[in-house]
């Protein structure tokens, strides 16, 4: 095997492991913190597929950006000092199957899918080619989503904003 | 030479951030930031002048521009377009808008705001440097908005006074009504040309990319623009009203630089109008020179007299653009921004010098109403000075520079009337020539009603005192530059512009809708226009005299009793004195009209709609009444019968919605497992 | 070189992961990081098409929308978190039955 394979293998179990930890921890503060490694994986994954301006974004953004603000919610909703009970959690043998059949059917799927013959771009920097297209051919979904991200500011400030006054 | 243009530019603007954002906090309430950065500007526009001067070549062009817009195929550069008309438009903008600042320290002393008041001016500044300066049409339409918008916030200045807020709105929405004329000329050329930079139109329709009644449309589509901003009829009902706004600002704004701004547009556009787009532009500034003269003779307001001679002149300048006399029409834009705001700053004086000794006697009553003055020459000297000169200039008598411009106006307007077959044109001249005697009246009725004669009110007289010298040194700047030698240097001809550097620098472009065609957009002959020259320049002295002659009849030796002629004329003299009730006529057109139509469509609503709703409501009533009996024992009795059913397995499903978000979330993964399953059997 | 199937594998897992956290846990706060989950598996099989199957980046370009609306949906969702946390002083999904008939 060469040591590209290695790497990605690594990289892959990082991620699902991370995932799995997310998933069974008992602390929600952990699992806030296997996210932390989730996400990067994922960063790291997109390497692989030739997406570099991806890769930067989602540590941009997941890590830098929602992670906090996860980090926030459970700091501030969750007394983790206070108290040392786990978290309730509903059912486990319930919600498990509800993962393994999603799990089950789409690695069917996968499996029995007959694939279009398949590329194989080398690696190319993209992000010139991203500018060009949200500025052109994806300018009005572009256009319409710095609207929701406004709306989701403003609602988001008007949501968490204390009452009085 | 660009980079000069820039900082003449961006200097007002870096003075308004530090103004609305510090001005409160920094001594003397930072009026000396805008001072200094218009001051600044003021000498670089000096410079550049200086140096169009040496190279004293007509066809001097010097431009720079960077990509702004780029997206794929639709892409707008801005830039910079500096020749002889956008450097003499930055320096007739730089001295007065300078002027004005100086005068300010004296007149806004201590009023409220005095910091947002220079901030105001310093953006005013700025984008109106802007428009001159702009290469592109679409630029320029940004900074006409934002003209206009300094316009409003300056004319509402006063805004805890209703009429200065209603004043600042009727400027806005009058506006708003020529400006969709000029987006509309705009969006035309774009979809057509594919490109708003100037040089690029100039190019594309002399290959007749853009040619016919489409052209003619899109001219005058652009020229509704100039004429809401250049308060031409029918849309000059915002100037006079905006006279609620500071002294200073009538003068800056509403006298010498924004409401230029149209003229200046059609100077730039000139080159696009085909003959027909021509003869619009002439007649409405023709008409509108004399219409809004005739208001000026009965005006008692101060302020109000000038605004409309201001929308006279502005009809004379828009008239010259029309004949094709463009060097006349831009010549008489620079000579009338001088004295103009000469009038205004100098009228401003006045009604300072009475506010203040209204405030110490304790009289109440409008310091800006003639009828309240008289007999201020001695104690006012320079001011009435400064005052008989500008109006001097104003009347268009030789050795001022109003003479050269407002002649050469009436000449060229003469000379496209011989030159033209059809005789209907030599309405033109005539609204021109009688405008120019009404001018010369109504200008010295007002000085003699304000500076000669018995004070009508002796103790509010004794208080009048010479303004301060930050208002008097700009005025006898202006008064110089009221002078003809200004502008005619080297040959002191008092008679004719031409021969001077102004005449020389400003040449008329090459008019791309000639080049078009083929042939000359309309026909001009050497002899119409000699025959014109000599003859315009006679009427047009005759007239004045004549004028001046006439208002010192009336209103100094008294040889003819005014009541006694107002009561005879009676109808006329209030149909000016109410503006023709253009006002009125709005109100009761438009105004009155959406209103009316509002409530025909409530109406047609109460009665016909509501109608026909409640006459069916009747119908189907009656009818319930035996249709319930039927349902009382037929349909009830079945209905009950399966409601209890229904409600039984209700009951029992009821179960099943427990409100946890969860369950339905795993509820839909087994619904959607089962349907791809499902499939793929 | 590796196969598109390792990156759909991966995908797959973690989606169910996701959606065994969704179902899983009775903190809203834990719901929201499943959600995060099964959106960054989705965002993993646009790009992994988008490099094997797609001539052109259509794929990433959608990514970079999904990264975005997931941007606001956490912030709008925290900001509910918030508030019920405020109103309520607990985040148990399962006690915010209120709008059951």
């Amino acid at each position: 095997m060469e040591a590209n394979q290695i790497l990605f293998i690594a990289i892959a179990l990082l991620t699902v492991l991370s995932a799995a930890m997310v998933a069974f921890s008992n602390k929600l503060i952990h699992s806030a913190f296997a996210l932390l490694a989730t996400f990067t994986g994922f960063a790291m994954l997109y390497v692989y597929l030739s997406a570099d301006f991806l890769a930067v974004t989602q540590i941009v953004v997941y890590v830098g950006g929602i992670l906090i603000l996860i980090l926030f919610g459970v700091l501030m909703t969750h007394k983790i000092y206070s108290t040392t009970k786990k978290t309730a959690h509903n059912s486990l043998i319930v919600s498990l199957l509800g993962g393994i059949l999603s799990a089950g059917l789409i690695l069917f799927i996968i499996s029995k899918a007959p694939w279009a013959p398949l590329l194989a771009k080398g690696f190319n920097p993209t992000t010139a080619i991203i500018g060009k297209e949200i500025l052109t051919g994806y300018l009005l979904p572009f256009e319409i989503i710095s609207v929701l991200l406004l709306g989701a500011l403003i609602g988001a400030i008007y949501i968490a904003r204390a009452e009085d006054k | 030479m660009i980079q000069t243009a820039l900082f003449i530019w961006l200097l007002p603007l870096a003075a308004f951030t530090i103004q609305i954002f510090l001005g409160k906090r920094l001594p003397r309430k930072g009026d000396w930031v805008s001072i200094t950065a218009i001051g600044i500007s003021f000498v670089l526009a000096i410079r550049l002048l200086i140096q169009a001067l040496t190279h004293f070549d007509p066809e001097f062009v010097v431009t720079a521009s960077i990509p702004w817009i780029d997206l794929g195929s639709f892409k707008i550069n801005m830039g910079i377009y500096l020749d002889n008309l956008s450097i003499i438009m930055l320096m007739v903008v730089t001295t007065i808008s300078f002027l004005v600042h100086i005068y300010s320290l004296g007149y806004m002393k201590g009023e409220n705001y005095y910091n947002r008041f220079y901030a105001y001016l310093s953006l005013f500044s700025f984008s109106m440097l802007g428009l001159v300066l702009w290469d592109n049409l679409f630029g320029i339409y940004i900074m006409w908005e934002l003209v206009g918008i300094c316009s409003y916030l300056l004319i509402g200045f006063y805004f805890e006074k209703d009429s200065a807020a209603n004043a600042g709105k009727k400027a806005f929405i009058t506006n708003r009504v020529g400006d969709f004329g000029f987006l509309i000329g705009l969006l035309i050329v774009f979809t057509t040309l594919g490109t708003f930079n100037l040089s690029d139109i100039h190019q594309s329709i002399s290959q007749g990319v853009l040619s016919g009644g489409l052209l003619t449309a899109a001219g005058i589509l652009l020229f509704a623009g100039a004429v809401g901003k250049s308060a031409q009829f029918p849309l000059h009902v915002w100037l006079p009203d905006a006279m609620e706004g500071p002294t200073p600002v009538s003068a800056l704004i509403h006298a010498a630089t924004m409401v230029a701004a149209g003229v200046y547009l059609m100077a730039r556009l000139s080159f696009m109008l085909s003959f027909d787009a021509m003869l619009v532009v002439a007649y409405v500034g023709g008409f509108t020179a004399l219409f809004s003269a005739t208001i000026a003779i009965t005006q008692n307001d101060i302020k109000r007299v000038l605004a409309y001679s201001t929308i006279s002149q502005l009809g004379y300048m828009i008239m010259a653009i029309g004949v094709g006399a463009y060097t006349a029409g831009f010549f008489h834009l620079v000579t009338h921004a001088m004295f103009k705001a000469g009038l205004f700053l100098a009228s401003g004086s006045v009604i300072h010098a009475v506010h203040h000794a209204m405030d110490k006697t304790g009289e109440h009553g409008d310091p800006n109403d003639m009828r309240n003055m008289g007999g201020f020459k001695s104690k006012m000297p320079i001011t009435h000075l400064v005052f008989v000169v500008f109006s001097l200039a104003l009347s268009g008598i030789p050795f001022f520079s109003g003479f050269l411009s407002k002649d050469a106006i009436l000449g060229g307007s003469l000379a496209f009337a011989i030159a033209q077959s059809n005789p209907i044109h030599y309405l033109l001249p005539t609204f021109g020539f009688l405008a120019a005697a009404i001018t010369a009246f109504y200008m010295f009725r007002l000085i003699i009603m304000t500076f000669y004669g018995e004070p009508k009110k002796p103790k509010l007289f004794e208080h009048i005192h010479e303004s301060p010298k930050t208002m008097t040194v700009p005025l006898l700047t202006l008064a110089f530059l009221s002078l003809y030698f200004v502008y005619t240097i080297p040959s002191l001809n008092p008679v004719t512009g031409e021969g001077g550097w102004f005449y020389h620098l400003i040449e008329k472009p090459v008019s791309a809708v000639q080049l078009q065609l083929g042939h000359a957009v309309y026909q001009m002959t050497e002899h119409a226009e000699h025959l014109a020259h000599v003859s315009g320049l006679m009427i047009s002295i005759v007239l004045a005299l004549t004028g001046i002659l006439l208002a010192f009849a009336f209103y100094f030796w008294k040889k003819i009793n005014v009541e006694a002629l107002t009561e005879k004329i009676k109808p006329l003299y209030l149909l000016s004195l109410n503006k023709y009730y253009v006002d009125e006529i709005y109100e009761a057109t438009v105004i009155r009209g959406l209103l009316l139509w509002n409530d025909l469509l409530a109406w047609f609503d109460a009665a016909v709609i509501d109608g026909i709703v409640n006459s069916t409501a009747w119908i189907v009533r009656n009818f319930s009444v035996l249709d319930g009996l039927f349902d009382k024992y037929v349909v009830d009795g079945l209905v009950n019968g399966v409601g209890l059913l229904i409600s039984g397995f209700g009951k029992g499903l009821r179960r099943i919605q427990t409100g946890q978000v969860q369950n339905y979330v795993l509820g839909a993964v087994l619904g959607t497992a089962i349907i791809i399953i499902l499939t793929l059997i | 070189m590796i196969q598109l199937e390792s990156f759909l594998i991966i995908s797959a897992i973690v989606f169910s992961l996701g959606l065994f956290t969704v179902i899983y846990k009775k903190n809203a706060v834990g719901i929201l990081m499943g959600v995060e989950l099964i959106l960054n598996s989705v965002n993993l099989n646009f790009v992994a098409f988008s490099k094997y199957v797609d001539a052109h980046i259509n794929g990433q370009l959608m990514a970079i929308f999904i990264i975005i609306l997931a941007a606001s949906e956490a912030a709008i969702a925290l900001a509910i978190i918030l508030n019920i946390y405020r109103n309520r002083a607990s985040v148990d999904v399962t006690q915010l039955d209120e709008m059951k008939h």
